[in-house]
């Protein structure tokens, strides 16, 4: 085991498709993220982030192309050697049992260790630390089962940060989080100095959190860039479905989207672009 | 072996109050232990016949080492040595293992109400053991043509269960157990069909009997298989009881921190099926124990697998060395199958411990 945490690394999808069952899933992606950068993967339901992540965390295997981790492609190592330098925040993570917060925390460790269970003296303090990041100290022993969402979202955070990871994957991190937690853990993605491929779906976080931006539709990808470049009505509308007017922050200098309340006279069209057309069965 | 006690006792936390899931599990084993001893003394001392304790551990102390025995004490021996001895273990391993694959069987799908039996495993080897006593199958076998026909039955039903339930996805969870369930009902039926349209009138009670579960037939011979079965589960799992942990989190979870869900899945589905196999052809089926024992071992000591995996067999043991003696002496001279006492004595002791505060399963 390094006695430091690695670097950041840097990570690319080299045209990786995804089929399941017949149904493309992700065309043909190819992403460039830097080492220490911050990437925002957006699009609307279905149009392939978490597929994509997925790709990325080794749950699932793309049917074609390669994903390079410091340009090393992650289908010739094992997925333990992946899991120790990739730390993902995944949309599954319901626990049946009732663990407590830092047994959970700790298994963060689980791809560093052979076969004993036992976290060494700076395991601990680094479970320690995870948890005073992700203001969770005070929650330590509690159950799983009984935290809020938000508190949940936080032990897992806590548990990546664990894995002492060269590259954070999120997909969602903000779900069930309130606006300050939101916020806070935006404000430590951009801090951490790792390297952050993560999917969101609020653009205006997107847009003071990520470097750059990735917009995804149907599978594919249709932008790329710094939010000022991606961010554009045009593509909102196109992607999103959304009419946006593009402000930008008076203070912070940050772009912001107003979006248009569908009322009476002016409904959401009907040929909503979230449908995946032109994908072949 | 570590010098220093429990699998892991506090973690990390510098905050007090850890309580029941993060205390020592040095004392609660050697309770265990000792209540295990005690429990296979009274054991092999109550039946029809009470035989002393002292009577009891004479005769053994004569049979380990080999001494000789008075003509009057024969009768004595052979019902401590001969008949009790190898039921009262029998109970123990079974107990051990069933509460053992019961935590491996809730790990597998990912289900708190899962038992040994959720996977079919057991139907299938009720059925071969129902064509053992229809049709006389592997009558060349003797005593064993039950157990080898049961174990075959549960390894037919084991290889149908994993195709069937098979997809491109791997083994999911919910598949599994789906898959398992229905052919357990395809199961019973042909079972059903066999016991009804045997012309042995035995036929069904004994079936019935054997399907509730029952250790009447236990000799030293049934031994070992079961109880090597079990060792090498408890290893085994032992050894993947962090990846349990993290198996438990979810099969993408499972991925980011390095395990191949699908591929552990396989492994723990196999072990399970072949030692459920060994369990049920020595014993019928006997219901609860791999479903309550591996909650109230969790309610003790918390959800970590290790911990959950040290304690296990041996409160299974003890649970089910008692249930036995409840069979055995509760109407003499007949005996009463197991299944009807770990049902009597598990449901409702479960339901008070699960409405207990604190314990939380399968989400809230």
């Amino acid at each position: 085991m390094p006695a430091h945490p690695p670097s950041a690394l840097p990570i690319s999808l080299r045209g990786i498709s995804v089929e399941v069952a017949g149904t493309t899933l992700i065309r043909e992606l190819s992403l460039d993220v830097g080492g220490g950068e911050v990437l925002g993967l957006l699009g609307p339901n279905g149009s392939g982030k978490s597929t994509a992540l997925r790709c990325v965390y080794r749950a699932m295997r793309p049917t074609a192309g390669a994903v390079l981790l410091d340009g090393e492609s992650l289908s010739e190592q094992s997925i333990r050697d992946t899991a120790r330098r990739i730390a993902a925040l995944t949309q599954d993570s319901r626990a049946e049992l009732d663990f407590t917060v830092e047994e959970v925390v700790a298994l963060g460790r689980y791809p560093h260790q052979n076969g004993s269970a036992r976290l060494t003296g700076r395991e601990r303090e680094l479970c320690r630390e995870a948890l005073r990041r992700m203001d969770i100290t005070h929650l330590a022993t509690r159950s799983v089962l009984t935290l809020s969402g938000g508190e949940r979202q936080r032990v897992l955070m806590a548990r990546a940060l664990v894995q002492e990871p060269a590259v954070l994957v999120l997909d969602e991190p903000t779900n069930h989080l309130d606006v300050r937690h939101q916020i806070e853990l935006l404000g430590f993605l951009r801090r951490c100095g790792l390297t952050v491929l993560v999917a969101l779906h609020d653009l205006n976080l997107a847009a003071a959190t990520c470097d750059r931006i990735a917009v995804l539709r149907s599978g594919a990808l249709v932008a790329c860039g710094t939010p000022a470049e991606v961010l554009t009505t045009g593509l909102v509308r196109s992607v999103f479905g959304v009419d946006a007017t593009v402000v930008t922050h008076p203070r912070t200098g940050v772009l912001q989207l107003l979006y248009d309340m569908p009322t009476a006279d002016r409904p959401i069209e009907t040929d909503s672009p979230t449908t995946p057309e032109g994908i072949a069965p | 072996m570590r010098t220093d006690a429990s699998p892991d006792l506090r973690l990390f936390a510098e905050i007090e109050g850890a309580g029941r899931r993060a205390g020592s599990l040095v004392l609660p084993l050697i309770g265990l232990t000792v209540a295990l001893a005690l429990s296979v003394a009274a054991g092999i001392a109550l039946g029809p016949t009470v035989v002393p304790l002292g009577e009891v551990l004479r005769f053994l102390g004569k049979a380990l080492t080999g001494g000789e025995i008075r003509a009057d004490e024969v009768t004595g021996y052979s019902i401590v040595w001969q008949v009790r001895t190898p039921r009262v273990l029998l109970a123990a391993v079974v107990g051990a293992g069933l509460a053992v694959i019961g935590v491996a069987v809730q790990a597998l799908v990912r289900n708190a109400l899962a038992d040994p039996f959720v996977l079919g495993i057991s139907s299938g080897a009720s059925v071969g053991a129902a064509a053992v006593v229809v049709f006389g199958l592997f009558a060349g076998l003797g005593v064993l043509a039950l157990s080898v026909a049961a174990f075959l039955g549960a390894l037919v039903a084991t290889v149908l269960v994993y195709f069937a339930a098979r997809s491109a996805m791997g083994l999911t969870p919910l598949r599994l157990v789906l898959t398992g369930v229905a052919l357990a009902y395809a199961f019973q039926a042909l079972m059903s069909v066999l016991v009804f349209l045997s012309p042995n009138g035995q036929a069904a009670q004994t079936v019935l009997f054997w399907l509730l579960g029952s250790l009447g037939a236990a000799t030293w011979a049934s031994l070992p298989m079961a109880l090597v079965g079990v060792i090498v589960a408890v290893i085994v799992l032992m050894y993947l009881g962090t990846a349990m942990d993290v198996l438990s989190m979810g099969d993408e979870t499972a991925a980011s921190l390095g395990i191949d869900a699908a591929g552990l899945r396989r492994w723990l589905f196999a072990l399970t099926a072949v030692v459920t196999g060994l369990l049920v052809a020595v014993s019928g089926s006997i219901g609860f124990v791999g479903l309550v024992l591996p909650h109230v071992v969790r309610m003790m000591v918390g959800s970590g697998h290790r911990r959950v995996l040290a304690v296990a067999p041996l409160a299974g043991a003890v649970f089910l060395v008692w249930v036995d003696v409840l069979a055995r002496t509760l109407v003499p001279p007949e005996e009463l199958p197991l299944g009807v006492i770990t049902a009597l004595i598990g449901v409702p002791v479960f339901l008070v411990v699960m409405r207990r505060r604190g314990y939380a399963f399968g989400g809230r």
